[in-house]
Order: C-alpha cells, then structure tokens, then sequence
C-alpha cells in the first residue's frame, strides 16, 4: 500500500490495473471519462499487459468487452452520460448472458439541453438491466469498489456485471488523498477468473445467447432477478472480506449510516454524502443514510434503520419524468409503506445538470421538511 | 458428399423450406472445421438456430444484439490474443439487415482497425426474419414490406448498397462474393481467406423463398441465375487487386426477375434500367481487372 494525493480517474485506472483485465475497450464520447486515457497510458508504457482496444462507439465498447468475457477474459470499460445510453441494449443483454463485466460510470448528466456536469440521471435510468450498481461516496471508495466488483460479478453465486457509479467531476476529476493498494495485495484477495458457466472454446462448443419462447424466457428473467437479489449477500461478504484484508470499509457493503440515532434521516448516494455528514456534525436533529447499492436495492436495511425516523428526507441528483420524484425517493417510500407506523418521508431533487449542492442548502432542506406533507417533493436549487 | 450428420451445423433446424443461409452456414462450416468461434447476429440464422434449450451448433457460438457481430468478435479475437491462443479463427456472421444497415458501423470499425476477424454477410437482400422489409442490400425495384410495388411505387427506389467495395476502401487484404450455388468457390474462399490475417469480408448470396417469392425448391436454382445474369457477380479482391472469379456470358436478366414475385410487377422500361446497369457494372469490372490497378494503394 502507497499513501498518495491523485485524482480519482488516475487512482480508479491504477487500481484497474492490479486487477489484470485481459482486455479494455473504450471510446471517448462527449462527456467522457479519462479513466481509459490513463489505461492507455499504462498500456503504451509497458507498464500493463492488457490488449487495449479502441473501439469505435461506446456500444462497441461494451458489445466487445462482452465478447472478451464470454471467451473466457476479465475486462474492464468505462463510460459517462450519454455513453451509458447508447450501451443500454447491451447492458440488458451482457447481464442477460451472465457475463461479469466491470464498468465504471462517471455519473453526468443526459441531454437535451447537452451538460457535461454531473448528477446521477445516466446510470438511475438504468437501474432495470440486470447490473449491480454501487454508489460511491469517495474515489478511494471507486477504487476500491473496483476491486470488490470483480470479486463480487466473478463469484459463482453471482455471475452478473457490475458497474461502479462515481460522481463525474466531483469525484474523476479532483485529487484526493488516498491509499493505493499494492499488487500483492490485489492478487490475493483476487483469484483469477475461471469461467465453466459462459465461455466460447471450439474444444466444448457452448451457445451463448440464444433464441427463447415465452415460458423459458420468463424462466429465466426470474433466475435473474433471483441472482440479483441474492447477490445482496455476496455484496456485503465481499465488503467485510476486503475490510480484513484492507482495513477500509464501507457500511455493510448495502448502506452505510452516519449518526443515525435521530429523529430525522437523510437518505442520499453518491458523493454529496460527504457535504451531508459536515451538516449532520453541525446539527443533532439529522443523520445519514447511504445507499451504497441500488441494484439489489437494499429494502430491508433501509426499512430497519429508518423504521423509527419522524423523518425521512430523500435528497437525489434524479427525476424521473413523469412520476414527479427521484427513482430513489419513490424506491425509499415503497420500501417503508409495509410499517404500521410510517416515517414521513419526503423528496428533493438537487444537483442535475452539476448545480451545487451547498451545506446551505442541505440546512434549508431540513428546515423546510417539517413543513412538507409525506409524499411531497421539492427542488432544491 | 460429406454425411451431413457430421456437419458441424445440425440437421433440422427451424429456418423455412429452402432457406438459403442455411446452405451458406453449412458450407462455411465445411470450409472452416472445427477451431472457430461464431458470433452472430439477430436474424433469420439466429432465431432458427438457436431455440433454447436446443442448439443446432456444434461449434461455439454467441448471439449478442442484432448491430454489434463484429464488435462482439473483435473482442473475442482480442481475448483470445490476450490468452495466447493464435489459432481459433472467430468470424463475425450475419445477415444484410445486421452488416450492411444497423451494424454498418462496428463492421466499419473493425475494418479500420484491421482486427483479426472474418465478417461474412448472409445476404438475402430483405429483413427476412421480421417479415421482409427493405434494407439497404435490397435490389432497385424489389417489392418489400416497406418498399410495396403499387401504382405509385416501383418498390425500392435505390440500388444495393455495395458492401464488400466499402470494405475494400477500409484497405482489408481480403474480400470476396460468393454464391451458395457455387459451394466449390464459396469453401476456397473462405479456406483461402482463413490464411490471412487481419480483417476480411466476405459477401454470400442467399436467396430466401419466402422473402422474394419462389418456390422452396428453386433456391440454388435462383442463386445461379443471379450469378448468370450478372445480378451477382463472383469475385474476390486479394490485396487490393481485381478479379472476377466467374465469367459466364451473361443472360437476360429478366430470365432471374420473372422468376421471383419481388420483381413482377417491373416493367420493360425498369428491367431495361437493371439491364443497363448490370451492363455497365460488367464493364466497368472488366475494367478494373485489365488495369491492374491495386485498390488498396489508392486508399
């Protein structure tokens, strides 16, 4: 382990890089990330053995990195934004396909109007395709989440790809001090991908990706959804295994609670958590909530630490158009319909498109929830 | 004549009586063995082929999306490298709909990238599989789903988008036009194109009985003329030279289009037009083969 001072894309690329993927594949769509730039760095350098392709879409990106892990190849991509969206019919697929891919997404807003600035619309809108997502609060945390995807994806009980959400900008593009792990160290809490359920060999022909009528196809949306809600276990053994090993944890690799032990809650994901602790410091009617996985959502840890709250404020960089709210919101209040005794819960959307989130505005949020009815939501701006 | 039970795709697979990729499937087969790696796209050969929990493959193969075969391949060609293995050739397979349209672009790519894959088109000029609409493989005057004849309407109004010569401007080593009348050509080909590396495309004509409309027993038959009439043409462009590997003396073209329903409702005025265009195609071919000119210099 080397302590350092590096921006969150150089430190995510070179924790990548410990990870050994076979193969990268990239392209670099308005807004990109410079993840792959440092990849690329470290691939014309000598310094790392991947094949390094530079595709010429990101839905080649992904359509290749997939091909790479049905041939037996750990991978690794990344994408932003508009990236992710082109790649959408391909994330149900490579999860359909049981293909544990890595992806890391910096989190930036989708057009129209075009904004490069981040919020969490590109990869919320996703939430339905079968990955995991991970929310990540600190580039150390993205780093590290890198390291515990591929664990958590290769895992026989898993199988599914996951994408790491780090904030853009906030996260890829400020430096940070932070602890890089050591090959060593990587190598042994990583064994190597050995793939007998999905692998392309001429020596025992598989076929991957096939045809299905109705009754197997719904078969298997439900294995899937099954290996996705099972997978919440994985996650969280993952979390405690790399604390062993690391000494960095965080929460129970679900949610992660700060001063959780008042009247309110604030539930958030993502990077803004960090400006939500100083205010939770500053004040002692309000705590914090992290929702660190949102794919599996993590239902029964938030009902049981906000099953007590007189208060539930949702803050998210989302709006999902047409319902008025967040995903997140409306994920957080459906998870707490089933107590008898309801928390208030209510919602407000701040941040698209980068608009900051100021400690003053956290503050006017918590002042103004105990004046909002249950169920409604604000823009806070 | 091979058993066709040790062929490597199986017997008995869900594509119409008389499906012409079916045939190019199976002499593709023939030609590569065993140590390949199909990556396929959505299409006629895929959703009759592959009908979970039944496989008709005995070689492996992954179906992803309908636009991304060659991007899937390229990245199985690259994980391959990646673990060594220089042996296992992986061909990206699809129909027109999936090569030459939608996935036009990671076809492009990864002829610009020169990766190590073979592209091969199944080309039965329609999207067959969704009940044959036009595609940009579609011949000028075809009536389509989307392209009907009527009195307003001659069908499609454009000529074939010409895949393989777009393949040769990217500068691959090896592109050829094959037929599935002539199984002979289209297995030296594509033995002769499984010697080279980098990039190569290879265009195979399949007529499809039930999306031009004739009779199931008359697909070879129609592929022939195609190839007689110079609506197909045979060639092959090794390393940017020009050569036509079938040289028939032409016959009337309105011998192959009368003998589809596509194509009944042209009259002589637009079969004059075909005509004159193959003409002109023919020539100018001939014409680029006597000049010797090296194609992939001039890119």
């Amino acid at each position: 382990m080397t302590r350092c001072f590096m921006e969150g894309s150089d430190l995510v690329a070179r924790v990548v890089k410990l990870c050994k993927p076979d193969v990268i594949s990239a392209y670099p769509i308005t807004p990109q990330t410079h993840i792959v730039e440092k990849l690329a760095d470290l691939v014309a350098d000598g310094k790392l053995k991947s094949k390094f392709m530079e595709v010429e879409s990101e839905f080649s990106a992904i359509s290749s990195v997939a091909g790479a892990c049905a041939a037996g190849s750990r991978t690794f991509t990344a994408t932003s934004s508009q990236g992710l969206a082109l790649m959408h019919e391909m994330l149900f697929a490579s999860a359909g396909m049981r293909l544990p891919l890595v992806m890391v997404v910096a989190n930036r807003a989708l057009s129209s109007p075009i904004n490069i600035w981040n919020d969490q619309q590109d990869s919320i809108s996703q939430r339905d395709a079968g990955w995991i997502q991970i929310y990540v609060e600190t580039a150390q945390e993205a780093a590290d989440s890198v390291i515990q995807a591929y664990r958590i994806a290769e895992d026989e009980r898993v199988l599914l790809p996951i994408m790491v959400c780090m904030d853009g900008f906030i996260l890829t593009h400020s430096m940070e001090p932070a602890d890089l792990p050591n090959e060593k160290e990587v190598q042994e809490f990583l064994p190597k991908y050995n793939p007998t359920h999905a692998i392309l060999d001429p020596k025992k022909p598989m076929t991957l990706g096939p045809f299905a009528y109705p009754e197997p196809y719904f078969r298997l949306r439900k294995e899937l959804s099954t290996a996705i809600d099972e997978s919440r276990e994985v996650i969280s053994e993952i979390n405690e295994k790399f604390a062993k090993k690391f000494k960095r944890k965080y929460g129970n690799g679900l949610i992660e609670e700060y001063k959780n032990n008042r009247k309110m809650a604030i539930v958030s994901m993502g990077s803004v958590v960090g400006t939500i602790r100083e205010v939770v410091d500053s004040r002692n009617d309000v705590g914090v909530v992290r929702i660190r996985s949102y794919r599996p959502f993590p239902k029964k840890d938030l009902i049981k630490v906000l099953k007590d709250k007189k208060i539930v404020i949702v803050l998210e960089k989302d709006i999902s158009l047409g319902l008025g709210s967040g995903s997140v919101f409306s994920e957080v209040r459906d998870a707490l319909y089933s107590l008898k005794k309801k928390p208030k819960v209510v919602g407000f959307i701040a941040g698209l498109g980068g608009v900051d989130i100021t400690i003053k505005l956290i503050n006017r949020a918590i002042e103004h929830s105990e004046k909002m009815k249950d169920g409604e939501v604000e823009w806070l701006i | 004549m091979a058993d066709i039970n040790f062929d490597l795709l199986a017997p008995g697979c869900r594509t119409c009586a008389g499906c012409g990729a079916v045939i190019a499937a199976r002499n593709l087969l023939r030609a590569t063995g065993k140590d390949i790696i199909i990556c396929e796209s959505t299409g006629c050969l895929e959703v009759t082929s592959s009908q979970y929990p039944l496989t008709a493959w005995k070689v492996p193969w992954i179906h992803a999306v309908f636009e991304n075969a060659a991007s899937v391949a390229a990245g199985v060609k690259t994980a391959l490298e990646a673990q060594g293995n220089d042996h296992t050739q992986v061909i990206a397979f699809g129909g027109d709909g999936g090569m030459v349209d939608i996935g036009f672009g990671a076809v492009s790519g990864v002829l610009e990238r020169d990766d190590d894959i073979m592209i091969i088109t199944y080309d039965n000029e329609a999207y067959a599989n969704t009940g044959v609409q036009r595609s940009g493989a579609t011949p000028f005057g075809a009536s389509t789903s989307t392209t009907p004849a009527g009195l307003a309407s001659i069908g499609k109004k454009q000529w074939k988008k010409n895949l393989p010569m777009i393949a040769v401007a990217h500068g691959s080593k090896y592109v050829a036009c094959v037929s599935i009348a002539y199984p002979q050509d289209l297995q030296n080909k594509v033995k002769k194109a499984m010697k080279i590396k980098g990039a190569r495309y290879m265009h195979i004509h399949t007529p499809c009985p039930t999306g031009w409309g004739f009779d199931s027993s008359k697909t070879i038959e129609v592929a022939r003329l195609a190839v007689q009439t110079g609506m197909w043409i045979l060639y092959e462009i090794e390393d940017g030279k020009f050569k036509k590997t079938m040289n028939p003396e032409l016959k009337p073209v309105e011998e192959y289009l009368k003998m589809q329903k596509r194509f009944k409702h042209l009259t002589e005025k637009e079969i004059k037009i075909i005509q004159e265009h193959i003409n002109k195609t023919w020539k100018e071919l001939d014409n680029l083969e006597k000049s010797g000119v090296n194609l992939r210099t001039i890119l």
